[in-house]
């Protein structure tokens, strides 16, 4: 049985979009260590529901890693300290008794807060919507090696089809780009050949979208690769840029 | 949702232009360092100037300086604008952030050593390519650095520049090559060589030219 923790809060609490928000305070005690970082927030919500006050609205859903629903930048980190996972997968054993911690929402123009720690994500599926898509039919799953795809080419891209979609890259650069999130989903339709035959309109699409939704220009920091809970690689960065380049001007 | 965007409007566009502008700059930072590889020839500044006088004389080197001129006038105006435009994009900023986990120093301050790089550019030009260019007593181009050069402030300032110029490299090198596509591909190594050659090297070769003519005035070597 692990000894429990005492947890002081630091939470962006804002009513509404166009509301003034703050970092409000909390002392959290009882915080088992094996907890998920969501579930210390849950007790904190229960605490706060039985005194008739309003709960921390925050994003949720499988809890498991793999929907991209949840967010949180926690101590200045996107999804918290960790590598490679995102906030429903760190557990507060990675923290220390007595800790403060501050969690605020994804920051960025494109990404307006809703309430409190939710943000509106809308504008990547207007990207997805833009062209992120195979617009014909391609049948069900093919007879396995009816279309030969050599190892490393299927690898990268079921490596860049990882990408959940959280946003983390966004809310980690310093530029606010999307740039991560738009190569990994052009990378995984472009190295395969059913996305293969859209790929120029699919590069001009997306990055004009981007573009319209007020994202910020990529400098190569690479501290998307570095924050992202899939540790999607820059190097579909590289690719976008050449799909890009290559649509515009050949 | 189907329009497009012209390449030159694109933010990938806009990041190609400073990737290919900053490649073009670097090329005649190759170049400028090994003509001032002269001034070491120990002969008083007679080749040295000879060089200066050639440069300033030849209709190809006057063409090219246009595209110089025109290269650092993009690079600039397009790096502030890009600086400008995404610092907009964060009107809240985070109340804690910790950026030094996720990213190094030189890729996040490109902007601040490019201008002071940029303040170094306008004394340096007013120092030698001014008198050198408009002076009608055509100076000579060695007795102009080695005045220069007998101010420990200016030999500082000029060290400073340099090191900052090289912090400058450490990303922008690299960072061109990835806006281009070709960084992470077979000739990552050697992209990462010569960017070393180009953030190391050249700064340092730069740097040698002031510590020698300040360590030979001190010393009375000249």
């Amino acid at each position: 049985m692990s000894s429990s923790m005492k947890i002081t809060l630091k939470v962006w609490r804002q009513a509404e979009k166009n509301a003034r928000g703050r970092l409000m305070t909390y002392s959290v005690p009882d915080v088992s260590p094996d907890m998920s970082f969501l579930e210390m927030l849950d007790m904190v919500n229960n605490t706060l529901v039985r005194k008739g006050e309003d709960a921390i609205a925050f994003d949720h859903d499988c809890r498991e890693g793999i929907c991209g629903t949840c967010s949180l930048y926690i101590n200045g980190r996107a999804h918290g300290p960790l590598k490679g996972v995102a906030t429903c997968q760190l557990h507060m054993r990675s923290f220390s008794d007595g800790d403060t911690i501050v969690v605020e929402p994804w920051r960025a123009s494109p990404f307006p807060v809703i309430k409190d720690l939710v943000v509106d994500r809308s504008s990547f599926d207007r990207i997805m919507q833009a062209g992120g898509y195979v617009s014909v039919r391609t049948g069900g799953v093919p007879d396995a090696n009816a279309i030969p795809i050599p190892k490393a080419v299927a690898d990268e891209a079921f490596d860049a089809a990882a990408c959940i979609g959280c946003g983390a890259c966004v809310a980690a650069c310093k530029n606010s780009s999307a740039m991560l999130f738009v190569s990994a989903k052009v990378s995984q339709l472009a190295l395969l050949p059913q996305g293969n035959a859209e790929r120029r309109q699919r590069a001009e699409r997306m990055v004009a979208q981007m573009d319209a939704e007020g994202f910020g220009s990529c400098s190569n920091t690479y501290a998307c690769e570095a924050e992202c809970p899939k540790e999607i690689s820059v190097s579909n960065i590289a690719r976008l840029n050449r799909e890009f380049i290559r649509a515009k001007v050949l | 949702m189907s329009q497009t965007t012209s390449l030159v409007k694109s933010s990938i566009g806009q990041k190609l232009l400073m990737a290919l502008t900053g490649l073009f700059l670097c090329t005649f930072l190759l170049e400028h360092l090994i003509g001032n590889l002269l001034l070491f020839i120990n002969d008083g500044g007679v080749i040295y100037d000879a060089y200066g006088e050639f440069l300033s004389g030849n209709i190809v080197i006057r063409t090219v300086e246009i595209g110089l001129f025109l290269g650092f006038l993009a690079h600039i105006a397009y790096g502030t604008t890009l600086w400008l435009r995404n610092k907009r994009k964060r009107p809240t900023p985070y109340e804690q952030n910790n950026p030094s986990a996720n990213s190094t120093l030189a890729s996040r301050i490109a902007f601040v050593s490019g201008s002071i790089v940029f303040i170094f550019l306008v004394i340096h030009l007013k120092t030698f390519f001014t008198p050198l260019r408009f002076d009608a007593t055509h100076p000579s181009a060695y007795r102009l650095v080695t005045d220069a050069f007998q101010s420990p402030w200016y030999v500082g300032f000029y060290l400073f520049a340099l090191f900052l110029l090289g912090y400058h490299l450490r990303h922008g090198f690299q960072s061109a090559f990835q806006t281009l596509g070709w960084l992470q591909s077979r000739y990552k190594k050697l992209i990462m060589f010569f960017g070393f050659i180009f953030w190391f090297i050249i700064p340092l070769g730069y740097a040698i030219i002031p510590i020698y003519f300040l360590w030979s005035h001190m010393t009375g070597g000249y």
